[in-house]
């Protein structure tokens, strides 16, 4: 049950956050910053409670932490929750990059505070949704669960172009969710055909045998589904816009967590569901890959908004994590993950520090920007240090992320190697062309701007540090995952069975009492049904003044369109 | 005393995590002691751990010491661990004694800067960055201490960050460095994914036991190596951006850009060199690429007027000797060489920055003049640096380091006549550039005022150098000279010892011979031309196709026109033409149909009733047609 902890915390600290707005507008930011180290607090629990026995390769079953209710029976579509190593990373991502996203926007936000932190927490809730849910009836959910609040932070706190970013952002998800919607129904249908049990649960899914036109068409709609998060050139053109125009805790989120949803759902998805198929289209998508790198690289270096030179440079840098899942060896996965770790804390702190610009200079403009350093040197150390990690510097942890795709990559093909290696020569190029335009040279305008206060350097801090701890000690994060990737290669190799993968009832409820016995503090919990008859009643006294507004966008928007 | 091994790298990172953190709460003598100091305690637990190593040496003439394990992915399981050998041993003495003299300069040298603490933050981290290069056991590690120091070189080539050209030059170097790293890690990639270690002893071993000499594997794992050495000590085809990189403060180029980092790219040719054996193209390669370097820096240092790029050509092309060596298979040659080219480079730059410091911030050789009485002792440590250089016959360490080069080139095998030749041209080359320097800085009317002399602090340092300049030769005599062997047989532990060729062996005093004389030649020329103010180099330099000459040396042989046109340019234009990213441009045309598809759709409601009668009347027809007709 304490996964679903995971999901229902962040829900209700973001309900309690919205109803505390309405009394004062700090209240909003101290509850969400109380949730998200509630979270932080549950899920580091969790990992080093099975911290130990991730490591055993006798565990049976993948998941370390299952939760299975009821929901849609007749349907074949139940509320399962299940996470294994490679869950428990994303989830700590999440948890982590949470908190620095509350914080990030501490004095950013001074409009509709607890709206604003309602749909901050409810995107994480539903992040930590797609990561934990393997019914795919409910990560589609899930997935879908995640966008609507994603639209408003960027469309109600967004800057001069929000509108159109938030609208195209949604398009762009929404028409690769609904890609992956059919092919969710079709492996659905294909395998209740074949085996009379029609169920979405993914576990039983998993090893349907079908056609191999079939497999490779229902593989492409998740594919494209992914490829559009990720993002995969060129199906990108959404990020540069929604990054840009977010503010910066949705910025945040989207670059560190919610392109992080793509990645899980390939190395989740796509290949254990299809292996055949993705085996045949792993050359296209390593191009992809690689094209993907390089553009990235080469168009961020043309940009001459800051915050859409650091969007673009995701590009490039999630080209990584897809050529990693596709050469699909376990150094190169365990690379992809490292790098998709990393280039959250690094771009994420990237986007906190273009965040605290744009705070106190009002513009993004790299042309108005110049000499910062003297300014605001403790600002411009850390913007260096994580230009420098975006560019690979060894030491740090995205350097160990690329080299290990890259040394993974070798062994599949030479070629894509090198073409990858040398989008390297790119990073280093708009890396340090970000330190120039911005920080070096002279202070033409005489910007005289505060530097860094101490929550700022605490959050650079943090990313810093756990930055250098996974560059010069990554071990940790590969022995969580170890044994889930070894799991999902597994189902991948030709001729797995389901039997492989499902969990030994016993050890499953061991491990789940185990869990909870220890990290909950109280046995009296209240249900979740209690939980929404407590919104609903929420709902009926609120003013409904952001539901209007919202409500309002919305239709504003949908009448954009003519 | 070995286990105090890891304290020499790590000692110098802690004054950086100081300096880094602390630095601005820190008085100016305070950033000082840490960042003296720290590498001051690593000089000396270098020198207690080399007296461990040397007075009982450990089983194998090697001492590994294991930290931690990196981490460990699919059997790829690198270590943090140091190897303590021959090799590493001298480039820790070399980096940590030479780190040490330029830090304590530096803490007089840059006093009144306004980022004193960033400085040293910046110089101990690449002590420690470089240290790690030198002592790393594997070759991820030694990659980690080969970006280390690149990035350190970038900080400081741009520490005034407030000109953009400096900037410019700071990222040029990285750039171009990294464009050779890449090559190199593709070479790390490579020996993995062969021979599934990147542990260096082990991958010697597995590479001598799986790969034939010449064979694919073993010339392509070589050739990505050496692209990795070419970028780092500035080598063709990637030494355009050394040059460059005396935007940087002097102790700076003192000590990254001529007695260390630079030559990381021979150290690691010299570290692997049974891959290089066993790849004898690439070897032949090496040897070429350092002697066409070295001719071309030296024409190249003959025309520059900025002090500090004299100097810069020069060590592009001292390190073409380096390389020669290795490529000739004279591996201790070649460190012998990066020793004593340590010594007198460092003090030749120290000498440069006092004076430059001590007229204005004044680069231009031909605005100074006179200097030998306003400042003696930089003139008389300046003069013994540039004898070395030149190496001057029998009294200086670069003589000896050189003629063992030389005789090698001649002697080896894997020499021939011709490289020989290049070598010797270099020679005269050198010395005339070299005192072509000496005599317009030093000599004639002086044309400026001399605003600030150097203090005691500045002056010790140059004078220990100027002293090991002239000392270090004799750690290696030639079989004429008292057969002097100490360098070559303390390596012969760590590197194979050089093989002569039968008959060659006796032509060493001959060949010495005609070094001197050249050597003398070169000196005499500059004397000439310089001093005496001999009129034929202005009258060679006025007629066209010597001013074109001229042009060519000064632009350094026009490889960064080329580059420019080759490579930036077209990345600019591509990175500016599709700064809205052409890609949008198919969403914008499907927003652009829908819209007209709407307007065309649109059209039909338009209110009037005759249109939607007609409309139903040809509806009907339609619907009536093919329900008789189908």
């Amino acid at each position: 049950m304490i996964l679903l902890w995971l999901i229902v915390i962040p829900l209700a600290g973001g309900a309690i956050a919205w109803y505390a707005g309405r009394f004062r507008t700090a209240w909003p930011r101290w509850i969400s910053l109380i949730t998200m180290l509630l979270m932080s607090w549950v899920s580091v629990n969790i990992w080093i409670l099975h911290y130990a026995s991730l490591k055993e390769m006798d565990l049976h079953g993948p998941w370390i932490l299952e939760v299975r209710l009821s929901w849609i029976p007749q349907l074949g579509a139940g509320f399962h929750l299940g996470a294994d190593g490679l869950s428990l990373i994303f989830v700590l991502l999440t948890a982590f990059l949470g908190l620095a996203a509350v914080a990030s926007s501490w004095t950013e936000i001074r409009e509709r505070v607890g709206f604003f932190y309602l749909n901050l927490l409810w995107i994480l809730a539903g992040i930590i949704g797609v990561f934990l849910a393997i019914d795919l009836f409910l990560f589609y959910f899930f997935w879908e669960l995640m966008l609507v609040p994603m639209y408003f932070l960027i469309a109600l706190w967004g800057h001069e172009n929000r509108r159109y970013a938030a609208f195209k952002f949604f398009i762009f998800t929404q028409a690769g969710g609904l890609l992956m919607l059919i092919s969710i129904l079709g492996l659905y249908f294909v395998h209740g055909k074949a085996a009379g049990d029609y169920s979405f649960d993914y576990p039983v899914l998993l090893g349907t045998s079908m056609s191999t036109g079939t497999e490779f068409w229902l593989m492409l709609g998740f594919f494209v589904a992914f490829a559009v998060k990720l993002p995969v050139v060129p199906v990108h053109n959404w990020l540069p816009d929604a990054h840009t125009e977010a503010p910066t805790a949705g910025s945040v989120v989207l670059a560190g967590l919610l392109l992080k949803t793509g990645a899980y759902g390939l190395i989740r998805f796509v290949v254990p569901l299809f292996p055949r198929a993705s085996a045949e289209f792993a050359p296209a998508a390593m191009i992809l890959a690689v094209i993907g790198i390089i553009y990235g690289a080469v168009t961020a270096f043309g940009q001459s908004d800051l915050k859409r030179l650091v969007a673009y440079t995701s590009v490039s840098h999630m080209g990584f994590v897809l050529l990693g899942v596709f050469v699909w060896s376990e150094l190169a996965l365990q690379g992809a993950l490292m790098q998709i770790v990393c280039h959250g804390l690094a771009t994420g702190a990237l986007f906190i520090i273009v965040g605290a610009l744009q705070e106190r200079i009002h513009t993004r403009d790299m042309g108005r920007m110049s000499g910062l350093w003297e300014a605001a040197p403790r600002m411009a150390a850390a913007a260096l240090f994580f230009a420098l990690a975006s560019l690979g510097l060894p030491g740090l942890g995205n350097f160990v992320g690329e080299f290990l795709v890259l040394l993974g990559a070798y062994k599949t093909s030479v070629a894509i190697t090198v073409v990858a290696a040398a989008g390297i020569v790119g990073a280093t190029v708009y890396s340090l062309w970000i330190v120039q335009r911005v920080f070096h040279g002279p202070n033409e305008q005489k910007w005289k701007i505060p530097d860094f206060s101490v929550r700022e350097m605490a959050i650079m801090l943090a990313m810093m540090l756990s930055l250098i701890w996974l560059g010069i000690y990554p071990q940790p994060v590969f022995n969580t995952s170890k044994l889930a990737i070894s799991n999902l290669k597994m189902i991948a190799a030709p001729g797995a069975t389901t039997e492989d993968i499902r969990p030994a009832p016993e050890t499953e409820k061991r491990l789940a009492d185990k869990s909870i016995s220890k990290t909950t503090p109280s046995k009296n919990l209240p249900s979740p049904l209690a939980k929404e008859g407590q919104i609903t009643f929420l709902w009926q006294r609120e003013d409904r003044r952001d539901f209007i507004i919202a409500y309002d966008l919305l239709s504003k928007s949908l009448g954009g369109l003519r | 005393m070995l286990e105090f091994l890891w304290l020499i790298p790590a000692l110098p990172f802690a004054g950086s995590l100081v300096l880094a953190f602390a630095g601005r709460r820190l008085s100016r003598g305070g950033i000082a002691a840490f960042g003296v100091g720290s590498v001051g305690l690593s000089c000396i637990t270098a020198f207690a751990v080399a007296a461990g190593f040397i007075g009982q040496a450990p089983p194998g003439h090697f001492y590994v010491q294991r930290l931690w394990a990196w981490l460990s992915v699919g059997g790829f399981t690198p270590e943090i661990s140091l190897y303590l050998d021959a090799l590493s041993l001298v480039m820790m003495l070399v980096v940590t004694f030479v780190g040490f003299l330029i830090h304590l300069y530096s803490s007089e040298f840059m006093i009144e800067e306004e980022g004193y603490g960033r400085f040293f933050a910046y110089m101990n981290l690449f002590v420690g960055s470089m240290l790690t290069l030198v002592l790393a056991d594997n070759l991820l590690l030694l990659y980690l201490g080969w970006e280390g120091v690149g990035l350190c070189s970038y900080l400081l080539i741009g520490f005034w960050y407030k000109d953009p050209a400096n900037g410019l030059a700071a990222r040029k170097a990285f750039v171009v460095t990294r464009v050779g790293d890449t090559a190199m890690s593709i070479g790390l990639f490579l020996l993995f994914t062969n021979l599934g270690t990147l542990q260096i002893q082990e991958l010697m071993r597995l590479a001598t036991e799986r790969w034939a000499v010449g064979s694919g594997l073993a010339v392509a794992a070589a050739a990505l190596l050496l692209g990795g050495a070419l970028g780092k000590s500035a080598q063709l085809p990637l030494q355009t951006w050394l040059p460059d990189a005396m935007a940087g403060p002097s102790p700076v180029s003192a000590l990254i850009h001529a007695a260390t980092m630079v030559t990381a790219g021979v150290y690691l040719i010299a570290r692997t060199h049974v891959i290089f054996s066993l790849a004898p193209v690439v070897q032949e390669a090496v040897a070429v690429i350092g002697a066409l370097t070295l001719l071309l820096a030296g024409f190249s240092a003959l025309t520059q007027t900025d002090i500090k790029r004299v100097l810069a050509y020069s060590t592009i092309s001292q390190i073409g000797y380096m390389f020669l060596a290795l490529g000739v298979g004279a591996w201790s040659a070649a460190i012998f060489h990066f020793m004593t080219h340590a010594f007198f480079k460092a003090l030749l730059f120290l000498g440069a920055g006092i004076v430059i410091n001590a007229l204005h911030d004044e680069h231009n050789m031909f605005k100074m003049g006179g200097l030998r009485s306003q400042v003696p002792v930089t003139f008389w440590t300046f003069l013994v640096g540039a004898s070395s250089l030149s190496a001057l016959p029998f009294v200086t360490a670069g003589f000896y380091s050189k003629d063992l080069i030389l005789f090698e080139t001649w002697a080896s095998p894997a020499g021939s006549r011709w490289l020989w030749a290049a070598g010797l041209l270099g020679a005269f080359l050198t010395s005339l550039y070299t005192f072509r320097m000496v005599f317009v800085t030093f000599y004639g009317d002086a044309k400026m005022q001399v605003s600030r002399k150097p203090g005691a602090i500045m002056t010790v340092p140059v004078v220990i150098l100027a002293v090991l300049s002239v000392l270090a030769g004799f750690l290696e005599l030639p079989s004429s000279l008292g057969n002097v062997r100490i360098i070559t047989s303390f390596l012969g532990s760590a590197l194979p010892s050089e093989t002569v060729s039968p008959g060659a062996a006796g032509a060493g005093t001959a060949l010495m011979i005609v070094a001197s004389a050249v050597s003398l030649a070169g000196i005499f020329a500059a004397y000439l031309l310089f001093f005496k103010k001999n009129l034929a180099a202005d009258r060679l330099a006025g007629f066209v196709p010597g001013r074109m000459l001229h042009r060519l040396w000064f632009s350094g042989w026009g490889f960064d026109w080329l580059y420019d046109l080759l490579f930036v340019r077209p990345f600019f234009w591509f990175a500016r033409s599709n700064k809205d990213d052409f890609s949008d441009l198919v969403y914008l045309g499907m927003i652009w149909l829908t819209g007209r598809f709407n307007n065309m759709l649109s059209v039909s409601q338009n209110g009037k009733v005759r249109f939607y009668a007609a409309g139903i009347a040809f509806g009907a027809v339609v619907v009536i047609a093919i329900a008789v007709f189908l």
